[in-house]
This record gives C-alpha cells, structure tokens and sequence, in this order.
C-alpha cells in the first residue's frame, strides 16, 4: 500500500512539474501566429462552412468557389467532408452555410426549405446532372443491341450471378442516391433483380472489374462523374422521360429525368449580405467548364486548389462576372 | 426435459470421454425436423421485406426523427440540456486541436509544433513507461510526419484525447457503482453491451442531429463505443478484489469510502489501466466512422481513398491509425506494469540515475516546444520529406497485379462458395417458417447454453419479429453462422501452431495487431475487386476482421495446456496429430468456446460494413438508414435487430463456456487460461474489451 501511494505522489509531483513548465514556456515564448499578421480582409468577410461531397464534379465547383472566395474576397472557407443527407442536416442546425451541387432531393428540400424554413435555393450551377442504366462499353461494343432495354430480357441470363436468384443482376450502388430501379424492374417486366451492393466504391469496382475480364454486367450509373474518364460506360436507352411519368414511386416506368443541379444555402447566410454568400448565388458556369476542373483533379493528378487556379487564370472574364 | 437433467446428463457424459456426445442426438433430430419442414412449409409464414419496404413501425421511428428535428431549437431539454454537454465538449475538443493540430489566428499553426510534441510525447512515454516504449512513441510519431500526414495525425490525436478522457469520466465511476452492486451491474450490464453492438452506422445521423455536425458530435461517437470497456474493466477489477482483503479493512473500521479509497482502488488499479488501454483502442476504431459526421483527421483520407478507389491513399492513411494504436497500446500497457516493476527489481542508483535522465529530459523538451513556438521549421513538418506518396503508389501498383493476377479465380470461388454452401443454407433459414426456424434456435440455446440462455434467445427472436426485420436477420444469420465457422477454422490451424511454437507466434501476431487495427475501409476496394460486390465479399471482410481474434485466444490457450501433460503423451510414443487432437486442443476447449464467442461478437460487428459490399440484409438496412431520410425508422429497426442477433449469440455461447468450465478434466486448464489470458496481452484490444462481459462475470 505504501508503495502505492508513494508511486502515485511521484507521479503527481512529476505531473505538476510538467504543468508548470508547460505553462511557463507557453507563457513567455510568443508563438509564431502572433508575430505573423496574415491578411486583415479575414474578418471582413468571415468564415464560409462549406459542405463537401465526394464527387468530382461537386469537388470542383467547391474549389473554384473556394479559390475565389479567399484569393479575391479574402474570406476562409471551411470545407466539411459530409454525405448528401448529413450535409442538408448541417443546414437545418447552421453547421454548414451552403451546398454547392445538389441533385434533386425533393424530400430534404421540402423539409428544410418549404417546413422549416431554414434553407432557400441558391440558383442553378449550370450543370446537368444524367442518371442512367449503363454496360461496360466492350458489351456495348459485342452487342450493340443491348443498349435499348427492350432487348435486355433476351441477354437476361447472362447478368446472372449466385446473388440474383435465378434472375439477370442488375446491380444498384449507394443507397443515398436518387434510383426507381426496382419499379422500373418490375413495371418494364425485365427479368431482372436489382442487387444492392451498398456504396459507390462497390458499383465502380464492379464495372471496372467487368471491363478488365470481359464479363456482364449492367447497373445505375450518372454522369458527370470521374470514373466516366477511365471507362466511358455506354447508356441503356430506357422508355422517355415526360413531366409527370416519375409522379408515382411504384408506378414508373420511364427514365430518369435530367438534372438542373443547384446550389442551396441557409436562408441566415443568404440573408448575411456578405461577398461570400453573393458569390455563391452568382456562381454558375458550364458542363464544359466543370468537365475542364475536374479533367484537371483527376486525369491529371492536380490538388483541387491548383485545378481551381488554373482554370481561374484562364477564365478572369466569368470570374469577373460573378463579383459584379 | 428441464435444463437440470441436461446439466447433469452434460457431466456425466464428459466423465467417460464419450464418444458421441448426448446432445448429438436431440440435435440430429432438430435438424432433420427443419429440412423437412423446410421442403413442406417452403416460403410460407417466412416475413419477408422488399428492400424498399418499410413497416408502419419503422415510420413511426421516422417521425421521432423528424420530431427531434423540428423541436431541436425550441425545446428546453435540447437548449439547456444537450447544447450545454455540445458545449463541454466541444470545449475540450477545441483546446487539444489548438495545442496539437491548429489555431484560428495568425499562420494557423498549434501551439506546439511537430517537434515540441514529439519530444513532448517521448518524454511522458519514458515517464509513465520505459525508454523502450518511448523510442517506440519517438520513431511513431516521426513517421506521421514523415508519411506526410502530420496534421491529420494530430487531429486524430487530439479527438481520440478528448473522448479517452470523457470515457474515464463516465466510465471509471459507473464501473466502481457496478463492481460495488451486483444491482447497478445487472442494470448496466446490458446497456454496455447495446452501447458495444449497436452499429455506430444507426446513431451518427441522430447524434449530429442532437448535437450538430462537428467534433463535439464525433467525440460523443466515440466516448458511446469506448466507454464500456473502462467501465466493465473497472467493475471487474472492483469485484475480484479478495473478499479476505475486503473484510480486513472493514475490521480495522475504515469507512465505506476509506475503503473504496485505500483498499480497493489500488487493488483494481491493474484492472482499470487494462480498461484505459481497452477503451483507447476502441477510441481509435472510431476514426473512420467518425469522418463521417465531419470530424477532422485519418479518417477522412481514409474515405477519401474508398471513395475514389485509390486503396493506396487509404492504406498510408490507416498505417497511421495502426501505429497510433501500437504506440498507444504499448505505452498504456507499459504504464500499468511499471510502478510494481519498478519498485520490485530496481536499485536506488538506477532510480536516481532515471530520476536526472527525467529531469534532463524535461529541460529538452521545454527547449523543444520553445523552438516549435517560435522557429517555422520545428513548427512545420518539413513538406519536403514525404514518403506518403510514394507509399501509396506502391501499394496501388500491388492491388492492381493482386486483382488482375486473382480476380477470375477468386470470382469462381466466390460462386461455387455461394452456390453450394452459402445459398442452401441461407434459405433454410429464410424459406421455412419463423415458427419453426425459432424453434430450431431455442432448443440449440437449451442444448449448448441452458434455460436462461433459452429465455434470452426466445426474448431477442420476439423483438426481431417485432421491429419486422425477421427475413433481413435471417439472412444475416446465415452470413454470420458460415462466417464465424470459417473463422473458427482459422482460428484452430493457426492458432495451434503458434500455441506449439513461440516461433510461430512471434512471426504472426504483429500481423494480426495490424489486421485488428487496420481500418477494414482500407481493404474494402481491393476485395471489391477480387470478388466483386456479394454476401461472399462481405464474409470474406468480416472473416479478416475476426480471424486474428479468435486465433489468439486459441494460441492462448494451446501453450497454456500444462507442459508435463504434453510431455507425458509424448512419452507414451503419441505423434502431434494425436497430441493435438487428444491433449491440447481438449485441454484448451475453454478457449475454443470463448474464441466462438469472440468470433461471432467480431463478426457481428461488421455486418454494417458487409452492407456496404454487397452484404444486403440488416447491413445495407443499417446503410440506406443512414443516407436516407425515408429509410431511417428501418435503419434503426436493423440495428436493433442486429444488438438481438448479437446479445443471443453471446449469451448462447457464453453460457456454452461457462459450463465447460464445470467440467471436471477443463478445470485446471481454465484457471491457468484465465490468468494467461489476464497476464498476457498485446494489441489484441477487443479481446479483452469483451472479455469481462464473456468470461469473466
């Protein structure tokens, strides 16, 4: 016991020396942040939280908006790294200012922009978001019928795997996306069963795997999006898309409609009056411009801040534009 | 038949080495009973779901949600209450980041640089361990720097601080109520095992919801998932203080909290550490979940690297999770031998000697914070020295060749695996009726673990049927079941060979440390490419998470078969097999059965993760709960079903071992196991994280 208590006392005593001298030495010393005034512009236009979703497409539009932000309002913008559904939350709590591409989401929206009252549009980016049915293209290549769905039940049995039952697979990715797979499924009468594989990094392997052995496969995809670079998967035409046909979850039976993806921001920020929030109902921009941004992060290796310097510097007119 | 007579019946029949064992036959006739019942009732009374599908339930859990939602700025309980613990927290939270990782002024740098803490950290680690361990803590923390990943250490640092610290908070004291009152343990006992099962997946959204995104909400992630073990640690420790010891004190008349202070503490004090190490590990297991909700540090380049497929990215950034646990499992381990080693074997000289060797220390590790202050090299890692990228480009290269060599092989395995094996089994379980398929499962429990063990069963099936994921839960069963028996598998062909020779394990168990600490995100994508997205795939994962687990305990117990007993088949002329099979692996049966326990619980745990590759059922329920709104009531339904699935395995296989232990011929063997487990240990952090709820009640 005594033992004990003496060890223990040594720790104590070594503990408050410890204390002590950390004190001391954060005491005298002065740290480099002091000594170092960076750009007084920071308090002027303040903090930007800015959520952040894993597609290229969206890292792009963040880090133009970004570089933009800082180099010519000198504001700081704090990216968070959140899924679709946590990163709309943020906007109801005031954890995140803005959301800079958004696909869709008509539930989220009605919650927090018509219920809640918490966030409001932030205007069209100017791109198109396409969700779709697509094969590997050495399928699309070896049968080019396959590419209308009316045809897909005649290649049914080679879709299938030990997963799907008997049925052709037809092979779904994260559950956070907008899919009608299984009523389409169902209400095309294919002879398909759609197989949930749980996450993008599983759909994407799996197409990735399918185009290197040469087997079958077929499922959701979008574009624009990264991957679309290293194999260009080809798009199964589904039945048209016409205003309304989507109305019904069960019932549909057409394709996806097109996407004008916009921005979303927190009615407090819009209402800020500060250059940050203004930039970001001005931004838009085109496919064009966004496919260049995001050719720059992923074909050539660049970090997103270079891409968005890159792309700023040839482009001042449009950036210009957005500042007015 | 009552569960007495199959206890004694149970004895009876070890006694005389039997041949068959008598629950062979009850068993025989349950199975054959079910096949037939199987091809009789085919798909009737089976409750299934559609994926999509949802339960008048599973919305009334939707609407608690949106609930919560709507009143989250106006109710006083949220404004007072849970603002004011986000507050505390965050509080903390914000202090370590601004010493380790940044400041909000000026360049943004922490108040101590790269090398004020990491001459800072060796120093503690010498201080509360030895020099060996704070080389160790010294070329770690280098190595962060040096895999260019500095910041993102420090972050994940200084959140694993915060939460360690509100887990001791909450923990140690729970643990003392609990070790003190068989009541209060009974009353926490299973909220610690719902706070260890529930998948993390289920109450990210609702936790950032309550207490916003940030790191407040992933500290309280985190503190949900690593307080038990500290608590359960430290009723342990509390609880096998000798009762002689106890009395002794309470003759001298000390009071009750003179005892608690001067008798018991003290005498738990190894115990508790144990429990600081456990919960610590399980703090880091939290990284990646926790990047979910925005919390900075490893975690983040983690999903970054799932996400764009570039396992190398991922895999340099969960090596610095692996040697952030290593450090810190070596330190907290080091730290609860030292103060009796040091006071047993040591000279004064030596004493004094370490003594100035600390003094002089500190002196260099004030010069060291004050140069890291002041001086922009010793405050910033050095961007030039980064072997990071090369690092992943490595890694990158192998997993190609690795799926380019293997995938057409590996994709025909996991097909006839699936066809003959997982497929048929899977719809015995899914195609015959809920009645019998409950039956089947309660008389196994009353064969294997006992009537209570059958109670709790036959509660944990009613609340699956009643959340209405009986189909999903099945389905996971299956995955479970085949995967746990492949693990067991394992478990027993490595684990007897290093239990036979310390060669052997010297060789493998750093690999297993690292399979147990490596975050499974990191490994998702190449398995993705071997076999595709499939329940296989998810087995395989959860198999790799759960092998090392289940191979150590067996190990464990192999070597600590009595050397004479081995000694003496040997002289009788036996050969290994008939050692292996007739000594050593009877001996240690006790382990086998806790290994079982161990390995189901393991790979339990990644059924969330298994959703995520193509495992469907309760995981992907779990997934799709957590990205979609619509999709949350059912979520939370799946992660209940799957704390069921895992409380009524534990509780069948516990029981299973507790009974071996009670008979006659293992009882030697489990004391000598128990201590060896208790003594020996290395990384092997969710061992002994579920041990006290496994073993040692």
């Amino acid at each position: 016991m005594r033992l004990t208590s003496a060890s223990r006392r040594r720790y104590f005593s070594s503990a408050a020396i410890l204390a002590a001298s950390m004190l001391l030495i954060t005491g005298c010393s002065s740290s480099l942040n002091t000594s170092a005034n960076s750009s007084d512009s920071t308090s002027k236009c303040g903090t930007v939280k800015l959520a952040m979703s894993d597609w290229v497409g969206y890292t792009a539009n963040a880090a133009v908006y970004t570089y933009v932000a800082q180099k010519r309002l000198g504001c700081t913008v704090k990216q968070l790294p959140l899924t679709e559904q946590v990163g709309w939350q943020g906007l109801g709590d005031g954890t995140v200012d803005a959301i800079i591409e958004n696909w869709g989401h008509e539930d989220l929206a009605k919650k927090y922009i018509t219920d809640q009252k918490v966030a409001e549009d932030a205007g069209l980016t100017g791109n198109i978001g396409k969700i779709g049915w697509y094969v590997p293209p050495w399928l699309a290549k070896a049968h080019p019928d396959i590419l209308d769905w009316n045809n897909l039940n005649k290649y049914a049995d080679n879709f299938k795997t030990p997963e799907s039952g008997g049925q052709g697979q037809f092979l779904d990715g994260d559950p956070a996306f907008v899919t009608n797979d299984a009523a389409l499924v169902t209400n095309l009468k294919l002879n398909f069963k759609v197989v949930y594989s749980g996450s993008e990094a599983a759909l994407i392997q799996a197409f990735r795997t399918a185009e290197t052995n040469k087997t079958w496969m077929i499922g959701y995809f979008y574009s624009p999006q990264w991957f679309l670079a290293e194999v260009p998967l080809k798009n199964v035409s589904l039945p048209k898309w016409t205003e309304g046909c989507d109305a019904v979850a069960s019932a549909v039976a057409c394709d996806y409609p097109v996407y004008h993806l916009n921005k979303v921001m927190t009615v407090k920020f819009a209402q800020s009056n500060k250059p940050a929030a203004d930039l970001l109902k001005a931004f838009h921009w085109t496919d064009a411009d966004q496919d260049t941004v995001a050719k720059y992060i992923t074909a050539d290796k660049m970090t997103p801040a270079a891409a968005a310097q890159k792309w700023v510097d040839a482009n001042k007119s449009k950036v210009d534009a957005w500042l007015k | 038949m009552s569960a007495g007579d199959l206890l004694q019946r149970d004895s009876k029949a070890v006694t005389i080495r039997r041949r068959i064992p008598r629950w062979a036959y009850p068993l025989a006739i349950v199975i054959v009973a079910w096949l037939i019942g199987w091809r009789i009732f085919n798909n009737m009374l089976n409750l299934p779901l559609q994926t999509a599908q949802t339960t008048p339930f599973h919305l009334w859990l939707d609407q608690v949600n949106n609930w919560v939602g709507d009143n989250r700025d106006s109710s006083p309980v949220f404004v007072y209450f849970f603002d004011a613990i986000r507050d505390i927290v965050g509080w903390l939270a914000s202090m370590f980041t601004q010493i380790f990782v940044h400041t909000d002024v000026g360049l943004q740098l922490p108040e101590i640089g790269w090398l004020g803490v990491i001459v800072l950290v060796t120093w503690i680690a010498w201080l509360i361990g030895n020099y060996k361990v704070a080389i160790l803590t010294a070329a770690g923390f280098l190595t962060f720097g040096l895999l260019g990943l500095w910041t993102e250490s420090m972050a994940t640092f200084a959140l694993t601080l915060t939460a360690v610290f509100f887990s001791l908070l909450i923990g140690i004291p729970v643990g003392v109520a609990a070790g003190l009152s068989p009541r209060v343990e009974r009353l926490v006992t299973p909220v610690l095992d719902f706070m260890q099962i529930l998948p993390s997946f289920v109450y990210l959204a609702p936790l950032a919801l309550v207490f916003s995104i940030g790191p407040a909400s992933a500290v309280i992630a985190t503190v949900i998932y690593a307080a038990p073990p500290v608590t359960r640690l430290t009723a342990h420790g509390i609880r096998t203080v000798p009762a002689t010891v106890a009395e002794a004190a309470d003759s001298l008349g000390v009071s009750r909290s003179q005892r608690l202070w001067t008798v018991l503490l003290p005498l738990a004090r190894r115990s508790i550490v144990v429990g600081i190490n456990q919960s610590v590990m399980a703090a880091l297991s939290m990284v990646t979940i926790a990047a979910l909700i925005a919390a900075p540090g490893l975690g983040v380049p983690v999903l970054q690297g799932l996400q764009s497929l570039n396992v190398g990215v991922a895999f340099v950034a969960g090596l610095a999770i692996v040697i952030l646990a290593i450090v810190l499992d070596r330190v907290t381990t080091a730290a609860s031998t030292r103060a009796e080693v040091a006071a047993r074997s040591t000279s004064a000289g030596r004493k004094r000697a370490r003594r100035v060797g600390l003094i002089i220390g500190l002196a260099i590790t004030a010069i060291a914070i004050y140069l890291s202050r002041t001086v922009l090299w010793a405050a910033q890692f050095p961007t030039e020295v980064n072997f990071g990228d090369w690092l992943a480009e490595v890694i990158n290269g192998f997993s190609t060749w690795v799926q380019h060599t293997f995938s057409l092989v590996t994709i025909n395995l996991n097909e006839v695996f699936t066809v003959w094996i997982l497929n048929p089994f899977q719809a015995m379980l899914t195609e015959t009726p809920f009645i019998l398929v409950a039956l089947v499962i309660l008389t196994v429990a009353l064969l294997f673990g006992g009537i209570r063990a059958t109670i709790v069963s036959a509660l944990c099936l009613t609340v699956i049927i009643a959340v209405g994921l009986w189909e999903d839960s099945m389905i996971t069963l299956a995955s479970t079941i085949i995967a746990t028996i492949v693990t067991m598998a394992l478990g027993i062909v490595v684990g007897v060979a290093m239990g036979r020779s310390t060669r052997i394990d010297r060789l493998i168990r750093p690999g297993l440390d690292a399979a147990q600490t490596m975050p499974s995100f990191v490994y998702l994508v190449p398995f993705l490419g071997l076999f595709g997205p499939s329940r296989f795939t998810a087995i395989a994962a959860a198999i790799i998470y759960a092998a090392p687990v289940a191979i150590k305990i067996i190990a464990d117990g192999v070597s600590a078969v009595s050397k004479n007993t081995v000694e003496a088949a040997e002289s009788t002329g036996s050969n290994p097999w008939q050692i292996i099979t007739k000594v050593q692996l009877p001996m240690s049966r006790k382990s086998l059965t806790l290994a079982t326990n161990q390995g189901l619980i393991y790979v339990l745990a990644m059924v969330v993760i298994g959703g995520l590759i193509g495992g469907g059922a309760l995981g992907y329920d779990v997934v799709a709960g957590f990205s979609q709104i619509s999709l949350f009531g059912k979520g939370l339904a799946a992660g209940v079903a799957i704390v069921m699935l895992g409380i009524m395995l534990d509780r069948i296989t516990q029981a299973a071992a507790q009974r071996n232990m009670r008979t006659p011929g293992a009882s030697e063997v489990n004391t000598a196991h128990q201590h060896h487990q208790r003594t020996k240990k290395g990384t092997n952090h969710e061992i002994d994280k579920r041990q006290p709820a496994a073993l040692l009640q």
